[in-house]
């Protein structure tokens, strides 16, 4: 009989060529996180065991991992809220290539952050007087609301899109575009605009909320997709309606 | 641009078979009270400008949505690119389309 007071944990080894299963006997310890499980078998059982963290308190959103078939941020995840019968699977994020065991090469989301226009281009210069933002309009209420992404990838990982469409920008990405489209001060409207509404981009999107739901920061990227598309789309019709009545 | 004018023509589509799907439903619903015979129904169809409009534009938008949508599913599923994407999207829309309107004037004509 399993020892009460161990977890079996099943890691996922290897690398971008293959790989399969180790399974580890990992002591419980009380306020255990995932993050605290995986350190314990690196130290104690698997010195050769790869995995990438930094802060250990929810910021930095390097940490990310699959923990029993679910995207989650493993040093804010209590062993005792997602263990089953004293078992844990951990594997490294869907959707991206295995460096080795546990980490990811997160190369393409950062890419596709790019290509989504992610940078924030000012209008002013430094010589300017810092711009008066009034935090009670709506356009800086909606980026607000998507400003606290991390860039942990889970809402990456959770995408059925970006799995089935390998140019599929992703939830993080255009959730940066959106936020971005509705700051003033940014002067890559138009652009970013485009570069998100074509192929791969947020008309992609099926609004499943597989990031929604797993966003450890509680973001919505999918309500952040629908203001997009409505704003591609306005924005088509708008440029229809000027070449026709001038 | 391709990808917004056809994101645009199945939310349009949508939005166009949405009403009709209720009228569609609640008519049959209604109709069969009774007992209804197929020669009962194509003798209040036939030659009727109205149902011939409503299923028409049924069809026509039945045709440009479920193209799409199977053209996202090819694209996905199958990772179907370019020319063969394009050709089977135009080619089960347009059979739609010629089916759909066969039924129609099966039984608006004749």
């Amino acid at each position: 009989m399993q020892d009460l007071d161990h977890i079996q944990v099943k890691v996922w080894r290897g690398d971008a060529s293959g790989g399969g299963f180790a399974e580890f006997d990992v002591p419980q310890q009380p306020a255990q996180t995932v993050l605290d499980v995986v350190t314990w078998i690196q130290r104690h059982a698997d010195s050769s065991l790869s995995y990438r963290f930094a802060c250990r308190v929810g910021m930095c959103g390097s940490c990310a991992m699959m923990v029993n078939g679910i995207p989650r941020w493993t040093c804010r995840t209590h062993v005792n809220k997602v263990m089953r019968d004293k078992r844990l699977t951990i594997e490294p994020l869907r959707n991206l290539p295995v460096i080795k065991d546990l980490a990811c090469d997160m190369s393409e989301f950062f890419d596709k952050w790019k290509r989504a226009e992610g940078q924030f281009s000012g209008k002013d210069s430094r010589q300017q007087p810092v711009a008066a933002i009034s935090p009670v309009e709506p356009a800086r209420r909606a980026a607000n609301a998507a400003i606290e992404c991390i860039n942990c990838a889970i809402c990456y990982a959770a995408c059925d899109v970006v799995k089935w469409n390998p140019d599929y920008l992703g939830p993080a990405a255009l959730n940066r575009a959106w936020s971005l489209q509705n700051d003033s001060r940014d002067r890559r409207h138009d652009e970013r605009l485009q570069a998100v509404s074509g192929d791969g981009g947020c008309l992609s999107c099926h609004s499943q909320q597989g990031c929604a739901s797993y966003c450890p920061n509680e973001l919505n990227p999918t309500g952040s997709i629908a203001g997009l598309k409505k704003m591609a789309a306005s924005a088509f019709m708008k440029k229809k309606y000027r070449e026709r009545h001038g | 641009m391709v990808e917004l004018r056809l994101y645009l023509a199945q939310r349009i589509s949508a939005a166009i078979m949405a009403p009709l799907v209720l009228v569609h439903l609640g008519v049959m619903i209604y109709a069969i009270q009774g007992g209804l015979s197929a020669d009962e129904i194509l003798a209040r169809t036939r030659g009727s400008l109205l149902w011939g409009g409503f299923y028409g534009l049924f069809v026509i938008a039945v045709a440009v949505h479920a193209s799409i949508g199977l053209r996202n599913i090819l694209s996905e599923w199958l990772q179907l690119r370019g020319l063969l994407l394009g050709g089977l999207c135009w080619f089960i829309g347009l059979a739609l389309l010629a089916a759909g309107l066969r039924a129609v004037a099966a039984v608006v004509g004749g």
